[in-house]
């Protein structure tokens, strides 16, 4: 087992940092008092010396996005720093972790970040299911506002109602600015016009509570950590059919199997494992041997033809139907789409559609063709990604998987009959089409 | 207890633009009117945003968590994504039904239960939130036991059933 030198959580022995005397007394708030004695400018210096990358999933550097903010003078409206707490793509749990244990180092980073981009305004959107991890924020920043730590700065803490589409930082701020959570066209991008189009910095809870660890270290310490291109710790985590899920803080570059096997005690039930999706469920699936060979960062996984996401790993074992997850992965992307896209609005429910065809047996040559060119129609062709992250998602578990799926037209239904694991799971979409059967009292 | 409207005030000088609190002014307002949203709520917050009961309407038909029918004195949601799916989150929702008597999508005076997308707990599957608190590691064996909670039926440990 490597090491794991721990950054986002260090201090806190296993446990939580929620009172604030616990957390100055490992040296909570240092950070922002060396960061408010730099210039902005010196703060993005020390950032883009870190090489920290956004832990949301795009992996933007998080100092060149501070950078982009325009100075005040340059346009004179408010500007604005949003954190987007909404983490809702699944298999990822990571950002409410981090909000449980270290709220104040995650609190910390705003205010560096603020400071950063010149901002006195400070909005954190947490996803509305977060109610006991709001509930830590509130009382947090109470206890900062108590020691006037927040030094003029205004934090307000939104909560969201429940749209998976809100973590779409677009999406996110015309959620805030109190309309439906739909995209919008970039450019403008929001460092230029982003809430109430004023200058806005959008980033992760992870990255900002990153970001606090980078000023207390030195940016050039920071990168030490990790590999070249991938700087620094991860809070990954792990779930499905593995013995131990959870969130395990490692450094970029560790090794998936690992992960799987040591961290995470193997496979449950002394099954064997057959894929693993590396990044959240948008991500492309990997085999079971692609997944032996790949590190956990951005090079090995994009080598491998996949991306390293929202670092949630989702071990998947030889009880599960490809098809049945493809059905269910495009089911969430279904009630989720905004429908602003026709592509994503129409080809959501197309895709779910003719994978639940071949997975009733009902399915035909056809709709292995047609699924590709469905999933060709989505494509790169909306206002955001999430049309594509079903499209790519499914259509990674049919190329892979392919001979699962034409077993299925051959045979005229599952091959699993009846024995896989997701087997008539009940989404949300289907809930209220789903046949009603007899409840077994 | 302070007005609804008042408290919306208070609400809406959070932002520097007052439409940004009609969501929380309808969250507001569905805790305040029994876990959903009746006409009268919608009237209430477009009265103080200044807004129209239409529009709120608007907002509150595409978040999930909004509730446009009354519930019941419970809310039972489980996850049913991937990686509960995984863990035998199906199972969860077959015992909640058989237990409840009732399907997953409809409501009681007792009780709504339904299943949801994924709830950010998938290292700790099955996820069920009730009443917005999450339950982790829930097994479709717990299920009897929670419902005799909810009830405020006493527990016997050692029979696995009911206190008779």
């Amino acid at each position: 087992m490597a090491p794991t030198p721990e950054i986002v959580f260090a201090g806190t022995n296993g446990g939580t940092l929620t009172e604030i005397a616990d957390y100055e007394a490992v040296g909570g708030f240092e950070a922002l008092a060396k960061s408010r004695a730099l210039t902005p400018d010196d703060v993005i210096a020390e950032l883009n010396a870190s090489n920290l990358r956004g832990r949301g999933g795009a992996f933007f550097p998080t100092g060149r996005k501070w950078s982009f903010v325009p100075k005040p003078d340059k346009i004179a409206k408010p500007h604005y720093l949003v954190i987007n707490a909404d983490e809702s793509e699944p298999g990822t749990f990571k950002d409410r972790e981090i909000m449980l244990r270290v709220p104040f180092r995650f609190l910390e980073g705003s205010l560096i970040a603020a400071h950063a981009i010149e901002s006195r305004h400070v909005f954190i959107y947490i996803r509305g299911e977060y109610e006991a991890e709001f509930e830590v924020l509130v009382a947090a920043l109470e206890q900062m506002r108590a020691k006037d730590l927040l030094g003029g700065v205004t934090i307000v803490v939104h909560r969201g109602a429940g749209a998976y589409i809100c973590g779409e930082e677009t999406a996110l701020l015309e959620s805030l600015e109190g309309r439906r959570g739909q995209p919008r066209t970039k450019p403008p991008f929001p460092a230029i016009a982003g809430l109430y189009a004023s200058p806005t910095a959008v980033n992760n809870v992870e990255s900002i509570t990153s970001a606090t660890s980078v000023m207390e270290l030195g940016g050039a310490e920071y990168a030490k950590l990790g590999l070249e291109n991938s700087t620094g710790t991860r809070v990954f985590s792990l779930s499905g059919n593995v013995v131990n899920g959870g969130n395990y803080e490692l450094p970029h570059g560790f090794p998936l199997r690992d992960l799987i096997n040591d961290l995470g005690g193997g496979i449950a039930d002394g099954r064997s494992l057959k894929a693993v999706i590396p990044g959240g469920s948008s991500t492309v699936i990997l085999t079971a041997e692609e997944a032996g060979k790949v590190t956990l960062d951005f090079d090995s996984l994009v080598g491998a033809g996949t991306a390293i996401g929202s670092a949630a790993v989702i071990a998947i074992d030889d009880r599960c139907c490809m098809v049945q997850l493809a059905v269910r992965v495009s089911q969430f992307y279904e009630h989720e789409s905004c429908g602003k896209c026709t592509p994503c609005r129409v080809g959501t429910k197309w895709l779910t559609g003719i994978l639940q065809r071949i997975e009733d047996g009902r399915g035909t040559q056809a709709d292995m063709e047609l699924l590709v060119s469905v999933a060709d129609r989505i494509n790169g062709k909306c206002l955001c990604p999430l049309g594509d992250s079903d499209a790519v998602a499914v259509m990674s578990y049919f190329d892979k998987f392919r001979d699962e799926f034409q077993a299925h037209i051959d045979g005229g239904g599952c091959p699993f009959d009846g024995g896989s694991s997701l087997d008539h799971l009940l989404a949300p979409v289907a809930m209220h089409v789903h046949e009603r059967a007899p409840v077994h009292a | 207890m302070s007005t609804l409207h008042d408290e919306i005030q208070e609400i809406r000088s959070l932002y520097p633009e007052s439409l940004s609190a009609v969501m929380p002014a309808l969250q507001l307002a569905q805790v305040r009117s029994g876990g959903w949203l009746p006409e009268q709520a919608f009237r209430d917050v477009a009265d103080a945003l200044d807004l129209t009961p239409a529009y709120c309407l608007s907002i509150a038909s595409f978040y999930d968590m909004f509730r446009l029918e009354p519930v019941g004195e419970h809310v039972i949601e489980v996850c049913t994504n991937i990686s509960c799916g995984l863990n035998g989150a199906q199972q969860v929702v077959e015992a909640f039904e058989s237990e409840l008597g009732m399907h997953a999508g409809e409501t009681t005076d007792e009780v709504t239960l339904r299943t949801v997308e994924c709830l950010g707990g998938c290292g700790w599957a099955t996820i069920v939130a009730i009443n917005n608190r999450h339950r982790l590691h829930v097994k479709a064996d717990d299920v009897p036991r929670i419902v005799a909670e909810l009830r405020g039926v006493a527990w016997e440990e050692e029979s696995g059933g009911p206190d008779a």
